[in-house]
């Protein structure tokens, strides 16, 4: 049955509610696809067939015992690599954890159990999630479904391409400075990162903790909804997790498919996310896509928020340093690899660093070293502690913004999917790309990338970003999902329905055409 | 000796010579670890003698995507300590990580504070067998996570150098940590080596007090890191100072301190220089020898922990905290020992014992200072030792003051009254019923002594003869046989007593 694959995570959802199609059935039809199309995309860095069919015979044992299941039990999903998996490898993308199975389960992925969800495999990412191409995985690049010639973003790259290529309806991902958003508009799939808290951190191998947020990868707003309001909330074992009780996303979204929900909404665009840097059709569809959100009756205002000029600065200090620490456990003493020394004695210290220099790939190297130097004694308080004052500067921006407008508004990224290697010589060029979305991470904020559209000089999906106050992720559903139904209506299609075909079975597939 | 011994022992100066041409300068880095029932940010048990590495998890061990929680009873028991140690107690507190690479620290960080500390700046004074007050002051008191241990094996010496491989048990690893840093301590003069004695078991003493730790420097729960430099008489210019790490005794503390003093004036005496280094002391020789040079500009590239939020720990809640305080030790044996009227050896005695609380609940439950003084640091100590156990485990100070009254009001005996302590510490049941059981109440029925006195004196005619010529010290033998056959149950000097009357008496 290879149109399951085809249908969104609620749509299978109500089939195996109403026992249409089994858990099995579903979960069987993605592997399957895999297999035909993931050998050239290489979304997944493993995949966990047996334990996937096992969870989804369980699923529907428990469904005919007439169990009142999770909506999402049985629904298939793939998890990005950077989250502990007790049964699967956990590598982050770097060769220094090859191999690594956890003893333990993040939070959300627990939370993906308990509700029955079926585990799908491990996406390919950026090594520690540096990067926005996911060209720098120590296991090769994951091709963007669209063009196998180019990026699927990064560092989710292996989430958002799995999704977009009906592999499965659903992934997670970690957004530290835009790797949810950047690959879910660089594939036309949707893209969350929750506000900083929302979701738990616990099991997230980290990047940069004050930055790091968990959230869902899917082709619908809905979907990722559904996704939210089970990895979301309070966690114990993260102490910056917060303890508020949160609305339903899934409730919040379905209020913006009702009539007039962008009535009266208060957009604001971005002064300093527009215009040099911006490809032309990406900043054509935005203004279209304000166009019709003025029709359906928002108001669009110009917010200047001056000091996003050095947000990308603040956060390539910020980002490094916490990084250099994270990244000091990785010393072959209790897990990964370990390389000896090619010469001189084996005492611990030269085996750490052969470790380290052999696990670890150029980035990250780049990185530790960056930070490193940047928390030095003598120099902290001009880097470290300067960036942490851009920070607070950013977040006032946000708050003058907030007290204006109910969302903001910018692309999700500067340009469409570039091409392999057309930044990988300029690591400027790369950070640069990370300009529209870092500073919803350098604030806390909540931010979503939908697709819309697709450009016209290279037909590739452009992506929207929406940003919220914190602790205002429901806002960002409602809008979400209300501007989602207004694209689709007036394409009279979804986005990735217009995806090219990536294999005869998947021509197949298109024919049968759920969506 | 071997080699590399004979290379760390240093010349030494005479300790009064070297006095006369410096001054040391002191401060003390003392860590006091937690008795929590959990680590500082894990749910694992902080439990010693564990087997190697069951008490961990993914946070304690370091894993990707372990984070950390505080511990609430420790920020409480380091809250606690503050207080005692009369500091101020931040209104804005946070963690900090200090970065370093080492295999028993497994995040290559150690969770630490730096430039806001739970408590600061506070001050303690101590009190020298002199008599001379020292009032240190305390810079600070900051939280922070122990590191595991590491275990060398192979080699001759197991230590590091020459090991085929090392072991690492990471159970400690996470252990919550109080350290209290000193402000610098100058004018000890000649009591710098006490001084650094006194001060530690003062720190030890408080935490005891406080309940806080099991505070047994042995078991490495009180560990400190003495910091010494000399500095040349005249000269306001400080000495290049030490750092004598993991002194974990009271009597090293001592040593070490008047070791690196000698140590120290020789070199410079010497017209050689100080080395600014951490040194390693070593129990068994009595020395100091070179670690790892260690510079004010070693960086640890401190940055705020990004994992835990900030404290604010609220003023209600340090306030509520600083009624639970006990009294301070040294105010409590300062009452004690006028209450008690003991002679300073005497109070030392039972200080030095660890028995001031068994003395004190005997007191309460209405013996004399003076019995139960006796009682615990003898025959009780005695036994103790023999069993290999605490003193106050063997029995309760409210058995002990019940027979030290049946002692008091003539029923038993001191000898009788330590068969009686017998039977209690066997389980025989209160010294009361002990007496009954066993039959041990002193005799003191005239009549009956009489007949076993008369029988005596008339059993050994020439000892009769001796006594009634006034040769009274003959007594003795006529005593002995009549305790004998009363079993002892008798008090030998209403015996000699009724020896001495009974002789002129009797036909």
């Amino acid at each position: 049955m290879p149109y399951l694959t085809k249908l969104s995570a609620a749509a299978l959802s109500d089939l195996l509610v109403r026992k249409e199609v089994s858990a099995v059935e579903a979960t069987r039809s993605h592997l399957d696809h895999i297999t035909a199309v993931d050998a050239d995309l290489h979304a997944f860095l493993h995949v966990a067939a047996d334990a996937a069919l096992e969870t989804a015979a369980q699923v529907d044992a428990r469904r005919a015992a007439g169990e009142t299941l999770n909506p999402l039990a049985g629904v298939p999903i793939a998890i990005k690599d950077v989250l502990a998996t007790r049964d699967m490898p956990t590598t982050a993308g770097s060769k220094i954890l090859e191999g690594w199975v956890p003893p333990y389960d993040a939070t959300v992925v627990a939370r993906l159990r308990a509700a029955g969800l079926v585990l799908l495999g491990k996406t390919n990412m950026d090594e520690f999630a540096m990067g926005s191409s996911t060209e720098h995985s120590a296991y090769g690049v994951t091709r963007n479904p669209w063009d196998r010639d180019r990026i699927p973003g990064g560092s989710g790259g292996g989430s958002a391409a799995a999704v977009a290529s009906f592999q499965a309806p659903l992934a997670l991902g970690s957004d530290t400075g835009g790797s949810i958003r950047q690959p879910a508009a660089v594939t036309g799939s949707v893209g969350v990162k929750p506000t900083y808290g929302g979701v738990s951190r616990y099991g997230a191998i980290a990047l940069a903790s004050s930055l790091d947020q968990v959230g869902p990868v899917s082709r619908t707003v809905y979907d990722a909804a559904l996704l939210h309001d089970v990895i979301g909330g309070h966690d114990p074992l993260d102490s910056t997790s917060l303890t508020e009780s949160w609305p339903s996303m899934a409730v919040a979204a379905r209020e913006g498919l009702k009539d007039g929900a962008l009535k009266g909404l208060r957009v604001g665009i971005i002064k300093e996310l527009s215009g040099d840097g911006f490809q032309a059709g990406v900043t054509q569809r935005f203004n279209e896509t304000l166009a019709l959100l003025v029709a359906a009756g928002a108001e669009i205002t110009e917010i200047s928020a001056p000091n996003f000029e050095y947000a990308v600065a603040a956060y390539y200090l910020i980002l490094p340093a916490e990084a250099s620490s994270n990244l000091a456990r990785f010393d072959s003493v209790r897990f990964g690899i370990r390389v000896n020394p090619h010469s001189g004695s084996l005492t611990s210290e030269h085996v750490m660093s052969a470790t380290r220099e052999a696990g670890f790939g150029p980035e990250v190297k780049r990185r530790i070293i960056l930070g490193t130097y940047a928390l030095s004694a003598g120099y902290y308080d001009a880097y470290y502690g300067s960036a942490q004052k851009v920070r607070t500067l950013i977040q006032r921006d946000f708050a003058a913004a907030f007290s204006q407008v109910d969302v903001l508004m910018s692309p999700s990224a500067p340009t469409t999917a570039f091409k392999f290697g057309e930044k990988l010589a300029d690591p400027m060029a790369m950070y640069i790309n990370d300009v529209t979305t870092i500073p919803a991470n350098l604030a806390g904020v909540p931010g979503m990338s939908i697709p819309m559209g697709l450009a016209p000089e290279d037909g590739l999906p452009v992506g929207l970003q929406i940003m919220a106050p914190a602790k205002a992720d429901a806002r960002l559903y409602t809008v979400g999902a209300a501007i989602e139904q207004l694209l689709e209506e007036r394409w009279g299609h979804t986005m990735l329905s217009q995806a090219p075909a990536l294999t005869p079975t998947e021509m197949f597939a298109s024919e049968e055409g759920a969506v | 000796m071997p080699n590399a011994e004979k290379k760390n022992r240093a010349e030494l100066m005479d300790f009064d010579t070297a006095l006369e041409l410096f001054e040391p300068v002191l401060g003390f880095e003392v860590h006091v670890e937690l008795n929590t029932k959990t680590k500082m940010f894990c749910g694992c048990a902080n439990e010693f003698g564990s087997g190697a590495n069951t008490n961990t998890c993914p946070t304690c061990l370091g894993l990707p995507g372990g984070l950390p929680q505080v511990n609430k009873k420790a920020l409480e028991s380091s809250i606690r300590l503050g207080l005692a140690l009369g500091c101020e107690i931040a209104e804005h507190s946070r963690f900090a990580r200090k970065n370093y690479f080492y295999p028993d620290t497994a995040k290559n960080f150690q969770t630490s504070q730096y430039d806001d500390p739970i408590a600061h700046d506070g001050s303690i004074t101590i009190e020298l067998e002199s008599g001379r007050l020292v009032t240190v002051e305390i810079e600070r008191a900051h939280m922070e996570d122990d590191a595991g241990k590491l275990t060398h094996m192979g080699g001759a010496t197991g230590r590091i150098q020459g090991a085929d491989y090392s072991l690492v048990d990471y159970n400690r690893g996470g252990v919550p940590l109080v350290e209290i840093v000193t402000q610098m301590i100058e004018g000890a003069e000649h009591d710098a080596p006490e001084i650094g004695k006194t001060y530690v078991a003062a720190i030890r003493e408080i935490a005891k007090a406080l309940g806080v730790s099991n505070a047994r420097m042995e078991e490495g729960n009180v560990r400190c890191d003495a910091n010494v430099s000399l500095r040349p008489r005249g000269s306001n210019v400080l000495g290049t100072r030490t750092e004598t790490k993991n002194v974990n005794s009271l009597r090293s503390v001592e040593r070490a301190v008047r070791y690196e003093i000698q140590r120290q004036a020789a070199v410079l005496a010497g017209g050689g220089t100080i080395t600014q280094e951490t040194r390693h002391w070593h129990e068994d020789t009595g020395i100091t020898s070179a670690g790892r040079p260690k510079s004010d500009a070693d960086d640890y590239r401190y940055f705020p922990e990004p994992d835990l939020l900030p404290m604010a720990p609220s003023r209600e809640w340090v306030e509520e905290l600083r009624l639970t305080l006990p009294e301070p030790p040294a105010a409590r044996r300062k009452r004690l020992q006028a209450a008690w009227g003991f002679a300073n050896l005497e109070f030392q005695d039972v200080v030095n014992s660890d028995l001031l609380d068994a003395v004190e609940a005997t007191v309460a439950a209405g013996a004399s200072a003076q019995a139960a003084r006796k009682w615990w640091t003898g025959e009780i100590a005695r036994l103790a030792n023999v069993a290999g156990v605490a003193a106050d485990s063997l029995v309760t100070p409210e058995q002990l003051a019940a027979l030290i009254q049946l002692v008091e009001a003539g029923t038993l005996t001191d000898r009788l009254a330590r068969q009686v302590l017998e039977g209690v510490i066997a389980g025989e049941g209160t010294p009361a019923e002990v007496v009954e059981s066993r039959g041990l109440a002193v005799v003191s029925d005239d009549g009956a002594l009489i007949a076993a006195i008369d029988a005596a004196l008339l059993g050994q005619p020439d000892v009769l003869a001796k006594i009634r010529d006034g040769k009274v010290q003959a007594a003795g033998a006529v005593i002995g046989a009549v305790m004998k056959a009363m079993r002892g149950q008798a008090d030998a000097a209403r015996v000699r007593e009724l020896v001495l009357e009974r002789a002129q008496a009797i036909e």
